[in-house]
């Protein structure tokens, strides 16, 4: 089982979406909003570029959530994220967490997702139940 | 200008999404997630599932066809220009793997103004072919300027 009591923080997660990871995204999500993989149309609409989507960024958030228990997907049980800055690609994004309770197998975690001083997942919490 | 509440509570109809392998593989590599459970069939069956499984966040694929009309509707009167995807959750139930034929039912939850801004809550509830619950989804979609 893996060791998570409160106060502890999980395991960071980094990763850097490269320039085309919006696109694969999009064929794997089905969601082909332009903003997210035209940069024209992105800088047309008042965006600075073309922009992640959100979802992605929720995934490296329940990524890291999963990694923490041990990379079971059982493990995860509930995540609530808000939605604030917004990702870009190629700007490595760093998932962090810290455990705000325990009640027995089950555990609660603040979590976050920032890219430089950027927070594009905010006041994340997340249920693990761990095995 | 206040916003328009009429459609609190209004359903949608039911989508249903088969759950192929090659799609579950697929959106893990895209999301990073390189566990085998997610792209090799033996490997799922020795961790005790059914067949592949997907990454949680697949909820997305199966579950976002159901939300599309929700979204669209006229009577839900959003403001596409000026909508932001504000807040999402998730609550997982049976996990989903290759094969499954999940079923998903949108609704409604709530639309409301606070400091200027239109909050429109819709709630999902996808099920598998035996009936169990495998997600329950609130997505918040936020208008700005209202």
């Amino acid at each position: 089982m893996a060791d998570l009591n409160e106060g502890d923080a999980i395991p960071e997660l980094r990763v850097t979406p490269d320039k085309y990871l919006p696109h694969r995204y999009a064929g794997a999500s089905g969601d082909f909003n332009p903003i997210h993989i035209d940069n024209d149309f992105a800088q047309v609409v008042g965006l600075p570029r073309n922009i992640l989507h959100g979802l992605y960024s929720m995934a490296q958030v329940a990524r890291a959530q999963t990694e923490a228990a041990g990379g079971d997907p059982r493990a995860l049980r509930r995540l609530a994220v808000q939605f604030r800055g917004m990702g870009v690609p190629e700007e490595e994004i760093v998932v962090s967490g810290t455990v705000t309770a325990r009640d027995g197998d089950r555990v609660v975690i603040a979590t976050e997702a920032f890219q430089g001083d950027n927070g594009i997942v905010r006041n994340a919490e997340a249920e693990l139940q761990l095995s | 200008m206040p916003v328009k509440t009429e459609a609190v509570g209004k359903e949608y109809p039911a989508t249903t999404y088969e759950v192929g392998l090659e799609k579950i593989r697929e959106y893990a590599n895209a999301v990073g997630q390189t566990e085998p459970v997610h792209h090799d069939r033996e490997a799922a069956k020795a961790a005790g599932f059914r067949d592949v499984v997907a990454p949680p966040m697949f909820a997305v694929v199966y579950s976002s066809p159901a939300m599309g009309p929700a979204i669209l509707d006229p009577d839900v009167d959003i403001n596409f220009a000026a909508m932001v995807h504000g807040g999402q959750e998730f609550v997982w139930g049976e996990p989903v793997c290759a094969g499954d034929e999940i079923t998903t039912r949108a609704e409604v939850s709530e639309i409301y103004e606070k400091d200027g801004k239109g909050f429109y809550v819709f709630e999902s509830v996808s099920t598998n072919q035996d009936g169990d619950e495998v997600v329950r989804a609130t997505w918040t979609n936020i208008v700005r300027g209202v």
